[in-house]
C-alpha cells in the first residue's frame, strides 16, 4: 500500500476544508484571493478524485479501495473508515465536478450581499461534507458528514438567498434535522441491537435478521424517513421548492445535483444491505411513493410560474424514478437509480445554472415575462434547450437510461409484488409523458415566441466565457453518458450487483 | 458494405456537428456540408443496395457490446436486410433532393444554417433508426427524429402559432411513445430478456411467448405507431405540423419520419401477426380497422382545406392509413411498396407546393393560385404526375402499390378492407383533383405575378417525377415483374402470391381512379363544391361543419383534456402542496416554536432550538427501539 493509497481519500475529503481554513486567515476584502483559493482547493480536490479514478481497480470495483481505517471513538467502537467502490466513485466525482463548476461560475456571479470569503468557505465545507458522506464506511462518521452538509446550506440560503430566505432556510433546516434525528436513532438502534459496530461492511455481511421483524421494520422506517427527506420523497418534499426558490444559483446547483443524492445513496448503501428483509417489506410502499412523486411532481410543474420552482418540482419527479428503481430491489433497478442520480445531477445542475444566468441578465425568473430568448441570447437558448431535452429523457442523452431502466425494472421486481409494479410501470411511463409536457412548455415559453417583457428593452449578453468553462464539461458528460452508458455502468455494476445479491437472498 | 451499414448514419452525424459549430462561417453557410453528406449517404446506400441485391439476401446482423446492466449484456449494432436497404435508399434519396431544393428555397432565411443542421441530424436519426438491430436503438432514432420535427416545425418560432404546432406534434407523438417504451419493455421480457429485433421476431414466430404478453406488447407498440404515423385518433398533429418550412414537410412529414410507425409494424410483423391473428385472415383486427378509419376520415377532411399543404397533409394521413391497413390485412409487401412509392410522389407534391408558394408567396389554393399551368409549366407537369400517382392512375407508381394492397387484401380474405381501399381511391381522386384544378386551371386569382422557379427547385421536381413514373415497374405482377418483393420481402413476412393474369381489383382500380378524376373535374368546372352542396341540403351542411371543425377532435384534446390536466396541476400545487402538506408543516413548526420557546427561553438562535429538539427526539426514539426489542 503506497502513501498515495492511504491518504488520497482523506485528502479528497479535507482539501476543501483546508482551502476554507486558508481563507479564514485572509481579510475579507481580498475577494480575488478568496475566489482563487476556493477554485484551487476545488480543483485540487478534483485532481485527487481523478487520481483515484485512474488508480482505481475496475476489475474489482465491488470491493472498497484506498481504504483508511483508523481508531476514532473507541468507546463506542466507531472508526474513521473511508473507502471507495463502484457505487461511491461516480457520486464522488460528480460532487467534485459540480463544485469546480460552481467555483468557476462564482468567479463572475457572486450572489448578493457580495462577500466572497464566507460564501466560498461555506461552499467548500459543504463539499467536504458531501464527499465525506459518499466515502464514509462507518455509520457514525457518515452521520457526521451528513450533518456537516446541513449547516453550510442553511447559512448560504439564509444569508445569500432571495425573497423569503429566512422561511426557506429554516424550513430546510427543520425538515432535514428532524429527518436526521430519525436516522441517528436508527443508527443507534443498529449499534445497540446488532453486533455493536458501526462498520457498514460488517453490518452488511451480517444483516440484522436475528432481530424481531417489528424492530427491523422500525429501524428501517427510521432510516427511510431520514433519507426520504433528503431524496426527497413525497410528501416530505415541501422544503425543496421553497429552498430552491430562495437559494442563490450555485447553492441550488449543489443542492439539486449532489445533496439530493445523499438520500438515495444512503438507502442503497446502508438501509437496503443492512436490513434486506425490512427493505423487501417496504419496497411496495417505496415504489408507490416514487410513482406518486413522478406524477405529482410533474403535475405541480405544470402549475409553476417561476423557472426555478418548476425545475425544483421536476427534481421531485426525477427522484421519483430513482425511488422506483430502488424499490424493485433488483440489480437493474438499482443501477437505474444510480444512473438517474448521476444524470439528474448533471442535468438539474445545468438547468439551475441556466435559470440563474437568465435571472442575472433580466432580473426575473417569471416564465410569463420571459419569451423570445432565442432572439436575444441564441446560444443560451441552445444550451437551455439541450438541458431541457436531456431532462425529459431524450434517448441518446444521459437522462434517458435511468428512467427507462427504472421502468424496465418495475416490470420484473425481485420481490413478489409483480402485478402492482406493472401498474406502477405504466403510471411511471405516463408520468414521463407529463415530464415532456412541462419541459417543452417551459422551453417554448422562455425561448420561443415574441420577445417578452423581460427582454424587450434590454441588450443581454449571450453565454459568457466563464459560463462556457463552467458548463461545457457537464454538457459533454450528459451527451457522453447518453451515447455510451457503459462509462458509468461498468463502474457501478459490480457494486450494485453485490447489494442486489444480498437483497435477492432476503426475498427468497 | 452489408456489415458496415453504420457508415451511412455516420456521414450525416458528423456533418450535423460540422454545420452546427462551423456552418455559419462556410461560404454556402453549411448547405454544402449537408448536401455533401446526403450525397455520401446516397452513394453508400446504393452501394449497400447493390451488395444486397447481388448477395444471397440473408439478413446480416453485426453488433458489439454496448453496456452491461445487472446480468444482461446490451448490444448495439445494425440489422441489414431488404427492408433496411429499401428504407435507406428512400431516406437518403429524398434527403438529398430536399436539401438541394432547400438551398434555393430557404436562401433568404435568417436561420438557414440552423435549418440545414437539423435536416442533417434528422437524416442521421432516421437512417440509424431503420438499421437498428434492437428496439432500444430504434427508440433513440425515433425520439431524435421527433426532436428534429419539433425544431423544424418551430423553425419560425417568433410566431406563437408555429410554436404551438411544434409543441403539439412533439406532445402528441410523445403521448403514443408511452406505448413505445412499454412495448419495448414488455417485449424485452417476452422475448426472454432481449432487445434484439431478430430474437423477438423469432420468439414470436416460434410461439414461445405467452399470448398475454404478446398482446400487451403488440398493443403498446401499435399505439406508438398510431401516434408517429398520424393514425386516427392521434392524426391531429400532422396538419398543424405544416407550420414549418415546406421542404422539411416534404422530407419529414410526408416521405420519411411519419412512415416510422408503419416501419415499426413491418419490422416486428411476427409480433403483431401473433398477437392480432392477422394471418390467416378473414376476421378483423385493430391494425386494419384503424388504418381503414384513417383512410376515409382524413380523405374527407382534405376536401374542405384551402391551404395546399393542409390538403397534402391530410392526404399523407390517408395514405399512411393505406400502409397501416395493408399491414393489418397481411399485405406486408404491398404496404412497403406503397411506402416506397408514396415517398416519391408525396415528396414531389410537397416540393411542388413549395415551388408554387415560392412564386405566389402563399399557400391558399383559392386566393393565391389558379391558372398556374401557363406560368409554371415544369412545376405544373410534375405536380400533375404526382397527383395522378397519388390517385393511382396506371402506370404510375401509386397505381401498382395500391392495386397490390387491394389484391392482397382479397387474397387474404379481407374483403371489407378491399372495399375501403377502393373507396379511398375514389375520395383521393376527388380531393387531389380539386386541389390540382384550383392551383393550375382557371384564372389566376392571386395578386402576385407567378414565374417558374429556378433550377435548384425544378430539378428535384423532375427527378422525383421521373421516379414516380418508373418506380412502379419494380413490382408489376401482371407484367411478370416482382423485383421489389424479391429484394425486400423477408422470410418472416407473408410470402407474395403472384397471380397470373388480370384480376378484378386491377380493372376496378383503373376505372375508379379515372371516374373519380372525371367527376371532380366536371364539378370544379361547374364550381360545385362542399360549400355549394351544403347550401342545398341541411344534412350536407352539418357534415361540412363537422369536417371544418375536424370532427371536433382538436377541441376535445385541447379544450377538454389538456386544459383539465393543467387545471389538475394547478389544484395539486395550490391545494395539496401549499395548503395541505405545507399547512401541516407550518402548523407543527409554529407549535414547536411555541413550546420550544418556553423550554429554551435562554437561547436566542432558532438553530439551537432545533438542535435541542432533535437530540430529544433522537434519545426518545432510541429508547423506544431498545424497549421494543
Amino acid at each position: 500500500m503506497t502513501a498515495f493509497d492511504s491518504i488520497v481519500l482523506s485528502a479528497a475529503v479535507f482539501s476543501p476544508t483546508l482551502g476554507a481554513g486558508v481563507m479564514m486567515l485572509l481579510p475579507k476584502a481580498r475577494q480575488r484571493a478568496h475566489l482563487t483559493i476556493a477554485l484551487v482547493a476545488s480543483v485540487f480536490t478534483m485532481v485527487a478524485g481523478i487520481g483515484v479514478a485512474i488508480a482505481f481497480d475496475y476489475s474489482s470495483s465491488a470491493t472498497g479501495q484506498f481504504g483508511v481505517d483508523l481508531s476514532w471513538i473507541d468507546v463506542i467502537n466507531s472508526r474513521y473508515q473511508l473507502s471507495v467502490d463502484g457505487l461511491s466513485l461516480p457520486l464522488v466525482l460528480l460532487t467534485m465536478l459540480i463544485t469546480v463548476s460552481c467555483m468557476v461560475y462564482s468567479w463572475f456571479h457572486l450572489p448578493e450581499p457580495v462577500n466572497a470569503k464566507p460564501f466560498l468557505a461555506l461552499m467548500l465545507i459543504l463539499e467536504t461534507g458531501l464527499i465525506g458522506s459518499f466515502l464514509a464506511r462507518d455509520l457514525l462518521l457518515f452521520f457526521v458528514f451528513f450533518e456537516v452538509v446541513l449547516l453550510p446550506m442553511y447559512f448560504i440560503v439564509g444569508i445569500w438567498g432571495g425573497q423569503r430566505r429566512q422561511y426557506a432556510s429554516l424550513k430546510f433546516f427543520v425538515y432535514t434535522f428532524l429527518g436526521s434525528a430519525f436516522m441517528l436513532a436508527a443508527f443507534l438502534a443498529i449499534y445497540f441491537l446488532g453486533p455493536h459496530t458501526f462498520d457498514m461492511a460488517q453490518l452488511a455481511n451480517s444483516p440484522l435478521s436475528a432481530l424481531a421483524r417489528t424492530t427491523q421494520l422500525l429501524i428501517f422506517g427510521g432510516l427511510f424517513i431520514g433519507f426520504a427527506v433528503k431524496v426527497p420523497v413525497f410528501p416530505l418534499h415541501t422544503w425543496m421548492p421553497d429552498t430552491h426558490t430562495a437559494a442563490p444559483t450555485v447553492a441550488s446547483v449543489m443542492l439539486a445535483a449532489v445533496m439530493l443524492k445523499l438520500g438515495a445513496y444512503g438507502l442503497i448503501r446502508i438501509a437496503l444491505p443492512i436490513l434486506p428483509e425490512a427493505a423487501t417489506a417496504f419496497a411496495p410502499w417505496m415504489g408507490l411513493l416514487g410513482v406518486v412523486a413522478i406524477v405529482y411532481g410533474a403535475l405541480a410543474c405544470l402549475a409553476q410560474t417561476d423557472m426555478k420552482r418548476l425545475v425544483a418540482f421536476s427534481s421531485l419527479a426525477h427522484m421519483g424514478f430513482v425511488m422506483l428503481g430502488i424499490s424493485t430491489l433488483s440489480a437493474v433497478g438499482l443501477n437505474a437509480a444510480l444512473f438517474a442520480m448521476v444524470a439528474h445531477g448533471l442535468i438539474s445542475a445545468m438547468l439551475f445554472f441556466v435559470a440563474g444566468s437568465i435571472q442575472e441578465r433580466v432580473e426575473t425568473r417569471e416564465i410569463s415575462d420571459l419569451g423570445g430568448m432565442s432572439a436575444r441570447a441564441p446560444k443560451l437558448s441552445w444550451v437551455f434547450g439541450f438541458c431541457v431535452v436531456a431532462s425529459f429523457g431524450l434517448p441518446g442523452l444521459a437522462g434517458f437510461w435511468g428512467e427507462f431502466f427504472s421502468i424496465l425494472a418495475a416490470f420484473d421486481p425481485v420481490h413478489s409484488s409483480t402485478t402492482g409494479f406493472r401498474w406502477l410501470m405504466v403510471v411511471a411511463a405516463i408520468g414521463a409523458l407529463l415530464g415532456v409536457a412541462y419541459s417543452v412548455s417551459m422551453f417554448t415559453r422562455v425561448a420561443f415566441g415574441p420577445v417578452g417583457k423581460a427582454f424587450k428593452h434590454l441588450r443581454v449578453a449571450d453565454v459568457t466565457k466563464c459560463e462556457y468553462i463552467a458548463w461545457v464539461p457537464l454538457l459533454a458528460l450528459v451527451l457522453m453518458l447518453g451515447v455510451y452508458p457503459a462509462a458509468l455502468l461498468d463502474v457501478s455494476n459490480d457494486s450494485i450487483n453485490k447489494v442486489a445479491d444480498i437483497l435477492s437472498g432476503a426475498t427468497k | 458494405m452489408l456489415h458496415n451499414a453504420w457508415l451511412i448514419a455516420l456521414a450525416p452525424s458528423i456533418a450535423f456537428i460540422v454545420i452546427l459549430f462551423f456552418g455559419k462561417r462556410l461560404p454556402q453557410r453549411g448547405a454544402e456540408v449537408g448536401i455533401g453528406a446526403m450525397t455520401t449517404m446516397l452513394a453508400l446506400s446504393l452501394w449497400l443496395a447493390v451488395d444486397w441485391v447481388t448477395s444471397d439476401r440473408q439478413q446480416v446482423v453485426s453488433q458489439h457490446r454496448w453496456f452491461d446492466v445487472g446480468d444482461w449484456v446490451i448490444r448495439v449494432g445494425t440489422l441489414t436486410d431488404g427492408l433496411t436497404v429499401m428504407m435507406l435508399v428512400v431516406v437518403s434519396l429524398i434527403s438529398l433532393l430536399v436539401q438541394i431544393f432547400s438551398a434555393e428555397y430557404m436562401r433568404a432565411d435568417r436561420r438557414f444554417t440552423h435549418f440545414f443542421a437539423i435536416l442533417t441530424l434528422f437524416s442521421a436519426a432516421m437512417s440509424s433508426f431503420v438499421m437498428s438491430a434492437n428496439t432500444i436503438q430504434m427508440a433513440v432514432g425515433w425520439e431524435v427524429m421527433a426532436l428534429c420535427s419539433f425544431l423544424l416545425i418551430g423553425h419560425w418560432w417568433e410566431e406563437p402559432h408555429n410554436v404551438r404546432g411544434a409543441a403539439k406534434a412533439l406532445l402528441t407523438t410523445r403521448l403514443s411513445d408511452v406505448g413505445l417504451f412499454i412495448g419495448i419493455v414488455v417485449l424485452f421480457f417476452a422475448g426472454n430478456k432481449t432487445f434484439s429485433i431478430v430474437d423477438i421476431n423469432s420468439a414470436a414466430t416460434a410461439g414461445t411467448i405467452s399470448s398475454g404478453l404478446l398482446l400487451a406488447g403488440a398493443t403498446a407498440l401499435f399505439v406508438a405507431a398510431i401516434g408517429k404515423s398520424a393514425q386516427f385518433p392521434l392524426h391531429t398533429w400532422l396538419p398543424d405540423a405544416m407550420a414549418g418550412p415546406t421542404p422539411m414537410s416534404a422530407l419529414i412529414h410526408a416521405a420519411t419520419m411519419v412512415v416510422a410507425g408503419v416501419y415499426l409494424l413491418a419490422r416486428l410483423f411476427p409480433v403483431f401477426d401473433g398477437a392480432f391473428d392477422i394471418l390467416p385472415g378473414g376476421g378483423t383486427n385493430p391494425i386494419a380497422v384503424i388504418g381503414a378509419i384513417t383512410i376515409v376520415i382524413s380523405a374527407l377532411l382534405a376536401f374542405v382545406q384551402h391551404d395546399v399543404k393542409k390538403v397534402l397533409s391530410y392526404s399523407t394521413v390517408s395514405q399512411l392509413g393505406y400502409m397501416v391497413m395493408a399491414i393489418g390485412v397481411g399485405a406486408w409487401t404491398a404496404a412497403m411498396f406503397h411506402l416506397f412509392a408514396h415517398a416519391f410522389f408525396k415528396a414531389l407534391l410537397f416540393l411542388g407546393a413549395g415551388s408554387v408558394s415560392h412564386s405566389v408567396h402563399g399557400f391558399d389554393i383559392e386566393k393565391d393560385m389558379g391558372g398556374l399551368r401557363k406560368t409554371m409549366p415544369t412545376t405544373h407537369l410534375t405536380f400533375a404526375i404526382g397527383s395522378a400517382a397519388l390517385v393511382g392512375v396506371i402506370p404510375l407508381c401509386g397505381f401498382w402499390s395500391k392495386e397490390q394492397i387491394v389484391a392482397t387484401a382479397g387474397q387474404n380474405g379481407y374483403t371489407f378492407f378491399q372495399l375501403v381501399a377502393i373507396l379511398g381511391t375514389l375520395l383521393t381522386a376527388g380531393y387531389i383533383t380539386r386541389c390540382y384544378y384550383k392551383m393550375f386551371w382557371g384564372e389566376h386569382r392571386g395578386s402576385s405575378t407567378p414565374h417558374e422557379s429556378p433550377k435548384l427547385i425544378t430539378v428535384p421536381l423532375v427527378i422525383l417525377a421521373v421516379l414516380t413514373v418508373i418506380s412502379g415497374f419494380l413490382e408489376a405482377p401482371v407484367l411478370g415483374i416482382h423485383l421489389f418483393s424479391d429484394w425486400v420481402t423477408p422470410s418472416y413476412a407473408p410470402a407474395v402470391h403472384h397471380e397470373s393474369g388480370i384480376g378484378w381489383p386491377f380493372l376496378v382500380e383503373i376505372v375508379v381512379a379515372l371516374v373519380g378524376i372525371f367527376v371532380t373535374w366536371k364539378a370544379c368546372e361547374k364550381r360545385v363544391g362542399m360549400r355549394t352542396l351544403s347550401e342545398r341540403s341541411a344534412v350536407l351542411a352539418g357534415f361540412n361543419r363537422l369536417l371544418i371543425n375536424r370532427y371536433y377532435l382538436d377541441a376535445l384534446y385541447e379544450q377538454v383534456i389538456v386544459r383539465n390536466v393543467i387545471r389538475l396541476g394547478i389544484h395539486v400545487d395550490r391545494y395539496v402542496d401549499r395548503a395541505a402538506i405545507d399547512g401541516v408543516v407550518n402548523a407543527s413548526a409554529a407549535a414547536a416554536k411555541t413550546s420550544g420557546a418556553a423550554a429554551v427561553a435562554a437561547q436566542s438562535g432558532r438553530v439551537q432550538t432545533y438542535a435541542n429538539a432533535m437530540f430529544t427526539v433522537t434519545v426518545l426514539v432510541a429508547l423506544i427501539l431498545v424497549v421494543a426489542q
